[in-house]
């Protein structure tokens, strides 16, 4: 007993010399930064896993693309500095930045891009949206300084799909220790990752581009709603990006010491139903899941008010956005009908799976009470991230889940027929692939529209709300995004106000 | 007579109250929990809602007395599988003393007491599924060696007893003995320590619920309660309050109890007061 309390007394002691030490060191410097997080990244690859995190970490930061999306979604030029596009729309000529060189010191060439391209759109690449790169008939390092890619068919959002995450540019030499050392050409390296607690990064000295206004950067991961706010509240952090618990963001707002930013994100958040599983393989019941849902008390209810209604899978903030949340409207006399219709009239019985967030746990929460007053009963199963991806995702094993979908534009997900909710008609497969191979504007943007009324009349999933993105930081911070156009956390514009 | 025990009073008047109100909650409940109210969420204690209302707008009363029921159903099986389990085995053990049955029991007593009964109690729910079965299943089995361990222990005094020679030179046989003789004289050392063991199976299942491995929702538990009340304790600190205060008083009560009742049954104490 005295034993321990000594070695407590030491540890202490030991503890709070070494945080004055760190507290002195950062009053000097102010250009050190610790930004948390909820979730932690995997692995380091972001071109062989669908996580977010790993973007989250490393997008814009360490690895870059031949373009990258600006904080407001825009499709910038990134490692290529111009390009040229065919009169046919079938090849890409990229001019590539002079002076490039990964992280150990070795030029980003022509090759590299071939190399990273190549290796995303192979047979047995690892690569999460592969989709990206399926037109791509054929790259080509015309110099070292100049590269052509070749199109099967003209894709009018090739330079957009070019800015993901999952296209960056990676070093041959490199890839094979990706996932633990992650070697790129952005404004950061890649210097340290202590598992289940952080990854620090140091400023690229010898960046192409601007250089980052930090000298560190340390990303701390807190996935308990709970320590998140003790972690804000008490400084320990400088800023966390996709705040967990927005029912504390009136508290922040209203402390000098923080500012709070509430952002938009790509993130559909959607009661996803597996199509294929009876009785919800029956459209008229989806239609009376649809109707028994009242969006604006899940959005109070379980996002403290931040979100806005959607009604089918796609942003609102896009310009080619249909309000379709009408077709859906809370009307649960109208579910009761079309339950009986569907041969249901006393409802029936269905899993509903959870994953952590809190959007999703208190979520189901209110979505469960929703569907019992017409009749539905479900049972709620809490599944850590692993296991949803394993049962839900992959397995396809359950009713109903509420996830949102964080990734930009992807309502070519209701193409496939193997993805988790099993849609991917005939019908809509086609209408995707013109809508891939449509280049005129115009044209796309009706074509976009048809798919979104397509999936709603389908009612293929409840559409809930478009996420929202708090990021509750040090009021002198800089330069954080306030959007998610992607997920990222660009930190290269981001610096201490004096 | 009960009155006369000063921890008695307050022990039973707990129990009752949180008794009463799982009882009760069987049959009525002041709203109903499943349904969910948001426009009237977090609302402070007031006539309409005494404790006020949660984060979904349910009347958080509602919930601790469907709370109770859930904390009382989950602690009473778990006790009732460690007697039923555990009692036997201690009563099989002291009648075979040093025999390999002996051994063999009290040394896989002492395995699962050497693990940590939360720790395998998480393990347990975390493989099989958080649900609150796994969770009765989980304490129960913690609550065998408890009771083998006390039966054991208070039967091998018993043994060397006079009267037991004489059912011994009766004729009887160890089973017999061990029911008709041994057993009746070790229940009030059970009933202490079930009421004990009763307190520690709440605290058990709250803590459970509370990392997300007991009870799942919509069923009602002080535990999850507390957990989900966590983040907004600064804005409605009588979300986490009532469920807190609800684990606290009941086991409160129930080891008031368990003591008082030591206090009356315990045959040695009760000749020292007279």
């Amino acid at each position: 007993m005295g034993r321990a309390m000594r070695l407590n007394k030491f540890g202490s002691g030991l503890i709070s010399v070494l945080a004055l030490a760190a507290s002195i060191g950062m009053a000097e410097a102010k250009s050190d930064i610790i930004v948390a997080m909820q979730l932690e990244p995997p692995h380091l690859d972001p071109t062989g896993a669908a996580a977010g995190a790993i973007d989250s970490v490393l997008y814009s930061n360490v690895f870059e693309g031949l373009t990258r999306f600006g904080p407001d979604g825009s499709v910038n030029p990134g490692l290529a500095e111009s390009w040229t596009i065919s009169d046919d729309g079938k090849t890409y000529t990229f001019k590539l930045h002079e002076g490039v060189t990964f992280h150990d010191g070795s030029d980003m060439t022509a090759e590299d891009v071939k190399f990273s391209l190549d290796r995303a759109r192979a047979d047995d690449s690892a690569n999460a949206q592969k989709a990206l790169f399926a037109g791509i008939e054929n790259v080509e390092v015309v110099d070292p300084q100049t590269v052509a890619v070749t199109l099967k068919e003209a894709n009018s959002s090739f330079l957009f799909n070019l800015a993901w995450g999952d296209a960056v540019i990676v070093a041959p030499e490199t890839v094979a220790d990706i996932k633990t050392n992650p070697v790129g050409t952005g404004a950061f390296k890649f210097s340290d990752w202590v598992q289940g607690d952080r990854i620090d990064l140091e400023r690229n000295p010898d960046y192409w581009g601007t250089p980052a206004k930090l000298d560190n950067v340390t990303f701390k991961f807190i996935s308990d709603p709970t320590a998140a706010f003790a972690a804000v509240m008490a400084e320990d952090v400088n800023a966390f990006v996709g705040f967990p618990a927005p029912e504390n963001l009136p508290q922040f707002e209203a402390d000098p010491r923080f500012q709070v930013l509430v952002g938009s994100t790509e993130g559909e958040t959607i009661l996803a139903m597996n199509n294929k599983l009876p009785p919800l393989d029956n459209v008229k019941v989806r239609e009376a899941i649809a109707h028994a849902i009242d969006r604006q008390a899940i959005i109070d209810g379980a996002m403290f008010g931040y979100g806005t209604p959607i009604g089918t899978h796609f942003a609102p903030h896009n310009p080619d956005y249909v309000d379709l949340t009408g077709s859906s409207q809370y009307d649960p006399e109208l579910s009761k009908k079309l339950l009986a219709e569907a041969g249901f009239p006393d409802g029936f019985e269905t899993t509903l799976k959870l994953p952590p967030p809190s959007y999703a746990r208190r979520g189901g929460e209110i979505i469960a009470s929703q569907l019992r007053a017409i009749g539905i009963e479900t049972e709620i199963t809490n599944l850590e991230w692993a296991q949803w991806l394993e049962q839900v995702f992959r397995g396809k094993d359950y009713g109903l889940t509420i996830v949102s979908h964080t990734e930009p534009m992807d309502i070519g997900i209701y193409a496939r027929p193997d993805y988790y909710f099993q849609y991917g008609t005939p019908e809509f497969q086609k209408l995707f692939a013109a809508i891939t191979s449509e280049n005129d504007p115009e044209k796309r943007s009706a074509l976009l529209k048809e798919a979104q009324e397509m999936i709603a009349a389908d009612y293929v999933n409840a559409y809930l709300f478009q996420l929202a993105f708090p990021t509750v930081a040090d009021a002198r911070i800089k330069g954080l995004w306030k959007n998610q156009p992607t997920q990222a956390t660009d930190l290269t514009a981001v610096s201490w106000e004096e | 007579m009960l009155l006369h025990n000063r921890s008695m009073l307050p022990g039973v008047v707990l129990t009752i109250v949180f008794a009463g109100a799982a009882i009760v909650s069987l049959v009525w409940v002041p709203y109903d929990i499943t349904i969910l109210n948001i426009a009237d969420r977090m609302k402070t204690p007031s006539l309409i809602h005494p404790f006020g209302t949660d984060q979904f707008g349910r009347d958080i009363l509602s919930m601790i007395m469907v709370g109770a029921r859930t904390s009382i159903a989950v602690a009473l099986v778990a006790v009732g599988i460690g007697m039923l389990a555990g009692v036997p085995l201690g009563l099989a053990a002291a009648a075979r003393r040093g025999s390999l049955p002996d051994e063999i029991i009290m040394r896989t007593n002492d395995l699962v007491f050497a693990f940590p009964s939360l720790l395998i109690a998480v393990m347990i729910t975390a493989v099989f599924g958080a649900s609150a079965l796994n969770a009765i299943i989980a304490i129960g089995i913690f609550n065998i060696p408890v009771f083998a361990r006390l039966t054991r222990g208070a039967a091998l005094t018993l043994w060397s007893r006079e009267y037991i020679m004489a059912a011994r030179v009766a004729g009887k046989g160890a089973a017999r003995i061990s029911v008709e003789h041994i057993l009746p004289n070790v229940t009030n050392l059970l009933i202490v320590q079930g009421t004990i063991q009763f307190s520690l199976g709440i605290l058990a299942e709250a803590g459970l619920s509370y990392v997300g491995l007991g009870a799942q929702p919509p069923t009602a538990s002080w535990g999850r309660m507390l957990a989900d009340s966590q983040t907004m304790i600064s804005l409605a600190p009588h979300l986490a309050l009532f469920p807190g205060l609800a684990i606290l008083l009941t086991v409160l009560g129930l080891n008031l109890l368990g003591d008082g009742l030591r206090d009356l049954l315990d045959p040695k104490l009760r000749r020292a007061r007279t």
